[in-house]
Order: structure tokens, then sequence, then C-alpha cells
């Protein structure tokens, strides 16, 4: 059997005590190590019983590249030095949006060696420093610069390309991209830290009370899909991919604090058990195996439910990596969730919204949430552990014996994804 | 090819594409895996021996985009928001794909592009600059 195949455990378990994030949003005056420590201090603020911050042994900090946002590389003795906690050691991981879903793997790992008892794990971005073309050049550069970006394709543009070939192979439709899209924001409506606060409904009022005011012709939209089917309020992007399909521009950061299980208990009246995590890489669209599959999520997926001895049918609420519509879609038949080409028709009958058998994507995703790329894989995780304990206020799932999340954080276009399964201890 | 010695590199690659007007990747002698990409080892077998290997620029559009938010280096070639150009993965009749720009094609209307379409390599659109394989329906 090769060494690939062979069934991976943990030294020792490891768990989340406390998660914590910064508002995401859109914030001119604040640079990445600023919004680190709003989510550091709100880590802080959600910790059962405390922590003297001393405690720390170590931190990883994912972030895709506040090199090219903010022209600042080596990052990570920074966010040491803003949070007080020098000479402990902090290291930065990049893997494009998948940066923050490595460094929890790195934390984990740190934790199961044996070689620290408490570590803490983070990710943070930049974005709105740039330009909507900036932003574009620089989230293409998580493709390949040599055999993709050259023949004009942006990351968008990739997303869209998975999109023509799963509408074409299955009966996938443009109203069911826009129904994960008009989900998530019902949701994210929901999350008081979310950068869209606010339904796609909410929107489309705006929209016709700003066309009202200036006197100009007033929109009728009789539903959001017809909101959402006006080029002027959601152009396209990437065909046939619009506006409305894409995750925003988002400045944010978010962190978790890992410990032994062990000793899990001196800070949490309730942790949170990382049951299972996986990570693989995958190749370019143009290499991979299927059109309409991302290979990596499957591999890191199928490790991380062997992990933990779980299948796909036992998760009972995910944050999948939604960075685009059809990212939600194949993301859910990737992991299992639905059969290949049902993920849309799942959409349709409203098995993942909230109250929906598979509820995902409850804090708003990064569609509405918010994606500030380095930030993502541990703000899903933030979400995960607040439903598992309960503590998800307007959007908490209602399912009385909730105990198995999922996380599901993709890098690029499918070069590499981070699934992490999350229960509740009993 | 089996003669030609040049290193398996990008540099290579382009300039097969720009210069002598040839799609040209490479091919594992050892199992015969193609690659439009000249890799220096076989992602397959992991063999050592390849060897230049001429594609006949004939294939069929498997998926593709129309991009309306462009990048800065198309930009400069005037596409934007109301100029979108098209993109997708080209499947070569030897069996690899390859990600290449389409033209001779309609860009702001997508919904009459079709995947499937047979296209063929055209060299006369390669850009020197930055070289990308190029292709338009046959």
């Amino acid at each position: 059997m090769s060494t690939a195949s062979r069934k991976r455990q943990l030294g020792r378990p490891v768990s989340i005590v406390s998660a914590g994030m910064s508002r995401f949003g859109a914030f001119p005056d604040k640079d990445s190590r600023d919004l680190f420590v709003e989510s550091f201090q709100d880590m802080l603020d959600n910790l059962d019983q405390g922590i003297d911050v001393r405690d720390i042994e170590c931190a990883y900090v994912g972030n895709y590249s506040s090199d090219l946002f903010e022209h600042q590389g080596h990052a990570a003795p920074i966010i040491a030095d803003w949070l007080g906690l020098t000479p402990m050691p902090v290291t930065r991981i990049e893997n494009a949006c998948a940066s923050s879903g490595s460094a929890l793997r790195e934390g984990i790992m740190a934790i199961a060696s044996g070689l620290y008892n408490i570590v803490l794990v983070g990710g943070m971005e930049k974005m709105t420093s740039l330009p909507t073309e900036g932003v574009t050049d620089v989230l293409a550069t998580a493709a390949d610069g040599l055999y993709e970006v050259p023949a004009g394709l942006t990351f968008p543009g990739i997303f869209g390309a998975i999109a023509t070939a799963h509408m074409d192979r299955y009966d996938t439709n443009l109203d069911q991209l826009l129904k994960v899209g008009i989900k998530n924001h019902k949701n994210g409506a929901l999350n008081p830290k979310a950068q869209f606060n606010v339904t796609i409904q909410g929107l489309m009022e705006r929209r016709m009370a700003r066309a009202q005011e200036r006197g100009q012709p007033v929109p009728e939209y009789a539903t959001e899909i017809d909101f959402l089917n006006d080029p002027g309020a959601n152009p396209w992007v990437a065909w046939p991919l619009r506006l409305y399909d894409c995750a925003p521009i988002t400045d944010g950061a978010a962190c978790v604090l890992l410990v032994a299980s062990e000793i899990a208990k001196n800070f949490s009246d309730k942790p949170i058990e990382l049951a299972g995590t996986g990570q693989a890489s995958g190749r370019p669209l143009h290499d991979a195996d299927e059109l309409t599959s991302l290979s990596a999520t499957k591999a890191a997926a199928g490790a991380a439910y062997e992990m933990a001895g779980v299948t796909a049918d036992d998760i009972q609420v995910a944050e999948v990596h939604d960075c685009f519509t059809i990212a939600e879609i194949i993301a859910t038949e990737d992991l299992g969730f639905f059969a290949p080409g049902e993920g849309g028709r799942a959409v349709d009958e409203g098995r993942t919204a909230l109250h929906g058998d598979k509820p995902i994507n409850t804090s708003g995703g990064l569609k509405a949430k918010g994606h500030p790329v380095g930030a993502s894989g541990v703000a899903q995780v933030a979400e995960i552990f607040h439903q598992l304990r309960g503590e998800a206020a307007g959007r908490q799932v209602n399912k009385p014996d909730l105990e198995l999340g999922l996380t599901h954080n993709l890098g690029g276009t499918g070069g590499t994804c981070v699934v992490n399964i999350l229960r509740r201890s009993s | 090819m089996a003669e030609e010695n040049r290193a398996f590199t990008a540099a290579s690659f382009n300039t097969y594409l720009t210069k002598e007007k040839k799609l040209v990747g490479v091919r594992c002698r050892a199992c015969g895996t193609l690659s439009p990409e000249p890799r220096p080892m076989c992602h397959s077998c992991h063999g050592r021996d390849m060897e230049w290997y001429e594609f006949s620029g004939k294939g069929k559009l498997s998926t593709f985009t129309c991009i309306y938010i462009v990048p800065a280096h198309m930009m400069e070639k005037g596409y934007g928001r109301d100029n979108p150009y098209c993109t997708g993965i080209v499947t070569l009749e030897e069996g690899p794909r390859l990600s290449a720009r389409i033209v001779g094609v309609d860009a702001a209307n997508p919904k009459d592009i079709k995947t499937g379409t047979e296209v063929i390599l055209e060299l006369a659109e390669v850009d020197s600059e930055s070289p990308t394989p190029t292709f338009r329906p046959t």
C-alpha cells in the first residue's frame, strides 16, 4: 500500500477553545494588523474562562498577499509585535484563499506533535487598497502564471469556465447560480459582522429607492431574480457569472485558539474538537480530470472523513468555499453532500438553506459575509465553532443534536483544498 | 522531433509558438504521456527522458468564459466591460487539454458560443509579448 493512502491520525487530540472575527467590509483607514488585533480581542472576549495571553506559545497567520495589497512582506512578526507577544514564534502561511485553512493545519500539527499546548491561528487580508482591476490581477497570481494567465483567464474566468461546463453537462441553470447568492445573503443579513449584512431583496429595494430619490425611472422588479437579471444592477464579470455570483473584495481578519484537548476545559466550558483534517493539491483546470469537479476537494474531504470516522451524510452544518456561486454548487457535490450534477437542484429545493436538511454557509458564506482571502478559512471555522456551541443567535441551525460540522477552504481554483471536521465534545 | 535538444522550459515553448509558429509540447519516452506544457519530468510516471512533440493544432472547445472584468494585460489591448474577450479550454485531438484564447467568436454574445465546437490553432493571433496558444473555430 502506498504511503499516500495510509490512514492518518493526530499524535494527540486538538480542540478549539475560542474564535474571533473582525468586522468584515471595506475599511479605508485600517491595515491588516489592525484587523488582526480586532479579531484577537474578539477571540479573547469569547473565551469562557480567559487566558494569560503570554501563555500562547506559537502562532500561524494565513495571508495571501500583503506583499501586493499593502506592500508589506514578512507580516508575521508584525502580528506578534502588535499582539504584544514577541518573542513568540509566528509564521505566515500562503496558500492563496486557503492560506488560513492551511495555517490551521500547521497549528493542529504543532499541538498534535507535542511541541506546543496552546497555539493561536489566524488569517488576515487587506484588499480594498487596490481598485477592482488591481485586485483581479493579484488574485490571478494564484493561477498558473505561465499556462493559464496569459490566455486571459482570471479567477472569476476559471470559475466561469467551470460553470459553463457544469451547465453543459448537467441541467444546472443561471437561476440556480443566482439562488446560491440569494440564500447566502439571507444568512448574511443575520450576521452582524458580515460585509453584506443585507438580503438581495434589501439591495433591490435600496436600488429602487435611490432611483426614486434621484428622480430617475424606478426599475420594476417583481422578484429578487428579476433584479439579478437586470444587467444594470448585476453586470457580467465572466460569463456565466455576474457581479452577484462573486464574493466581494473585503478587508478582515479572524482567529481561533487551539489547545491540546487534555487541557481544553481549563479555558472553555464547551470546547470543540478537531475531529478530522485533510489537505490536498490539484492541477490547473485544463489538466484536471474533470471540468465540473475539483479533485483536491474530494481528496481533502476523503482524508478528513476518514480521520474523523464519519461520512458526508453525518455532517449537519457546513461552511463551504463559495468564492463564486458555482463554487458552492460543485463543493457540495465534491464533498459528497449531493450526487454530481445535483448541487443546483439542492439549492432550488431549499435543502442548503438555514433550516434545510443540509445548511450550507450559515454565516452568509464568502458571498455575503465577505472574502478577505487569507482570513476566510479560519472565519469558516469560527462560524462552525459558534454553531456547534449553539451561540449563532439569529442564524443558529435549529437541530437539537447538532454535533458535527465541516469547513471547506479552497485555494485558487482548486490548487489547494483544506477540509476540517469539527465535533462538539460530549 | 527526437533530435531537438533545447531545454524543456517556458522560454522554449514560447519560442516555438511565436518564432517557429508551432504548438510544441513534450512526450515522455517511457510511458508516452503527452503534455502541451514543456515539463522537464513526466508528471505521470516521473520519467526523465522527455522529447519535444509537435501537436497538430486541431481540437475541440471543451469549455469557455467571456471576460468583462479584465486584467491589466488585457486592458492594455483594449478589452474591458464594453469589449469582452473569450478564453477557454481546448481539448487537442491528441488528447491533452490546454488553456487558450478563443478568437473568431462573438464574446459579447456568449450564448451563441457552443462547447464542442471544432477549433484550430490561429498563429496569426499569437502575441509575441505574452504568447498564449490561440484558437478559432474551423
